[in-house]
């Protein structure tokens, strides 16, 4: 926090005071109020989570983390994340290759259709599935007569988390793509390449930061939702727990150190998703839509 | 592939075009948009019509589903009104002003998107708990945050931060500097040249900033819950409702609920968007 709290003093330096710009005492209290603003509201809840989490002692967390439900809540996550991305990964090439590289009717209608998830509470995207594959619904008595599990186990839940992380990569590539234009495909073409070459070899190098930073944000969605997955989880203990419905478990059983430990994973895995994405926001900005203010 | 007739006159689906794989990307972009959004949500919209008119009422109108209503869309707006204040001065600081550690404050803005939302909602009730390290400073001041009204906000507060600064950023960054060049030389202060001359410039991205954190925060689930308390008629927010409603194997409760949910907020994206596109034809 100390550099933080003697910033705005070197700003003054730097900075001389010109007609475009606010008097010192001015600045000084903006930077002030969006230091302290962002201190309260955001780096303390992160603070708080791994001073929670080694608070009994690093013991308790290797134990907490070591314990089986953890493990198979690791490794549930770690199983719908690798469903649900991929999946969400080839629609989104596919979904911003027809909207990008073709002029066609009803394009502005689809797009809005792919970001109808952003708009649907989590609980709701949990809801749909259990009304769709329930015990009340026209499916849900075929399915069990078939034996076929889709809710409180893990087809249900990898298909709540699709629908929640749905639109990141197609939102990323779309106005990527569209900037990018038809150019370097039509040469590739021209010059005799397949449809499926100029796809691996032009287009995929020219959106592949692109791609990589919607990936980037799809799996940390993926792996931390919470609403929609404890709709149709059923929480079953070493069942059908991912992470963060352990998280809730543990803390809700007055374990606030496990619920912690377990959570700073969570953390940890956030931490390393802005790393990255601030990493290829600089290196590579020019090449990623959502750094260009799309 | 379908490949339309380059007739000039009638209608055409598609300008032609040399590129190949449009019928296969189309084609699988809507099977699988169907499939995984489509068909679920016009699920709901199907099993709330079957309810009837007089279910529906039933369930909406009970006090207990108004209340929790009143609290959601309430807290979310307070919620979403605090984050266009601080976050456009967020977002001002950070497009104006040149200081260490300027890169990891603009990467901390993120944080709310990257980390999962029951974390937030645990670290958020552990600060504002009257023991926690925000919470027993306010305790003295009589002021009570996790597990009533204000602790909800705090937690949408937290979830909109971002949507407003990352809204509100990319436009400040294009502002010409050579208006605010005119407006000094013309003799106008400081003050009344962002007053006047910037802020209504950024209100359209303002607005859109503020509808996405109303829009996210009014769905929110994992955040709220812990630090709400979930007192029926005093902090149980609607998406909480629909999850209790669903333990009981309520399932047209749910539904109805949902149902009200997503009309209402859909009724107020409408607005919001209305008054974008005034806002832009008085300002842009």
């Amino acid at each position: 926090m100390a550099d933080v709290a003697i910033a705005p003093l070197l700003a003054f330096k730097s900075q001389a005071a010109s007609p475009i710009s606010e008097k010192p005492v001015a600045r000084f209290v903006l930077m002030a109020i969006a230091f302290v603003f962002m201190a309260v509201f955001l780096l303390l809840p992160l603070i708080i989570v791994f001073d929670q989490a080694f608070s009994k002692g690093l013991e308790h967390f290797v134990k907490t983390l070591g314990e089986p439900d953890t493990l198979s809540a690791v490794r549930l996550t770690l199983t719908v994340a690798a469903i649900s991305v991929p999946l969400n990964l080839v629609f989104g090439v596919a979904a911003a290759w027809a909207i990008a590289k073709f002029e066609f009717k009803g394009k502005a209608f689809l797009i809005t259709l792919i970001d109808l998830p952003f708009s649907v509470s989590p609980v709701i995207s949990g809801l749909v599935y259990v009304l769709l594959f329930g015990a009340g619904s026209a499916l849900g008595p075929w399915l069990k007569s078939h034996g076929i599990e889709i809710l409180f186990a893990v087809p249900g839940i990898a298909l709540a988390t699709i629908f929640v992380t749905f639109p990141f990569v197609a939102r990323e590539l779309i106005p990527l793509m569209q900037d990018q234009g038809t150019g370097d495909e039509e040469a590739a073409l021209s010059l005799g390449a397949s449809g499926w070459q100029t796809f691996w070899y032009v287009t995929l190098p020219n959106i592949r930061w692109g791609l990589l930073y919607g990936v980037l944000l799809c799996n940390a969605r993926a792996m931390g939702e919470f609403g929609a997955v404890s709709v149709v989880s059923g929480h079953i203990r070493g069942l059908t727990n991912t992470m963060p419905l352990h998280v809730e478990i543990l803390y809700n059983e007055y374990n606030a150190a496990g619920a912690f430990a377990v959570a700073s994973l969570l953390a940890a895995l956030a931490l390393v998703t802005l790393v990255l994405k601030t990493l290829l926001e600089m290196r590579y900005g020019d090449n990623i839509a959502a750094s260009r203010g799309h | 592939m379908t490949t339309a007739p380059a007739t000039a006159a009638g209608w055409q689906f598609r300008k032609p075009s040399v590129i190949p794989g449009f019928g296969l990307a189309l084609g699988f972009s809507l099977a699988y948009l169907t499939l995984i959004i489509l068909i679920p949500l016009s699920g709901l919209a199907w099993r709330s019509a079957a309810l009837g008119w007089s279910d529906f009422w039933a369930i909406a109108a009970d006090p207990r589903v108004l209340k929790s209503l009143q609290l959601s869309f309430g807290a979310s707006l307070v919620a979403a009104a605090v984050n266009v204040v601080f976050g456009t001065v967020v977002a001002w600081v950070l497009v104006r002003y040149r200081f260490p550690g300027r890169r990891i404050l603009d990467a901390m803005v993120d944080l709310p998107f990257a980390l999962p939302t029951a974390v937030a909602g645990i670290a958020l009730t552990t600060l504002y708990a009257p023991r926690g390290w925000i919470g027993a400073l306010l305790m003295p001041l009589g002021i009570k945050v996790a597990y009533t009204p204000l602790g909800v906000v705090i937690a949408l507060i937290f979830i909109g931060l971002p949507f407003v600064v990352r809204t509100v950023q990319p436009v400040m960054e294009e502002i010409d500097k050579e208006v605010e060049e005119a407006a000094a030389t013309l003799g106008a202060s400081r003050f009344q040249t962002i007053t006047r001359i910037l802020l209504p410039g950024l209100a359209p991205a303002i607005v859109t900033g503020f509808a996405l954190a109303f829009a996210r925060a009014v769905g929110e689930y994992g955040s709220v819950i812990f630090i709400a308390g979930n007192l029926p008629f005093k902090t149980e927010i609607s998406p909480l409702l629909i999850v209790i409603k669903l333990e009981e194997y309520n399932y047209a409760g749910a539904t109805a609920i949902a149902a009200v949910m997503l009309l209402i907020s859909f009724a107020m994206l409408l607005v919001i968007n209305l008054l974008q596109s005034w806002s832009r034809k008085r300002y842009g």
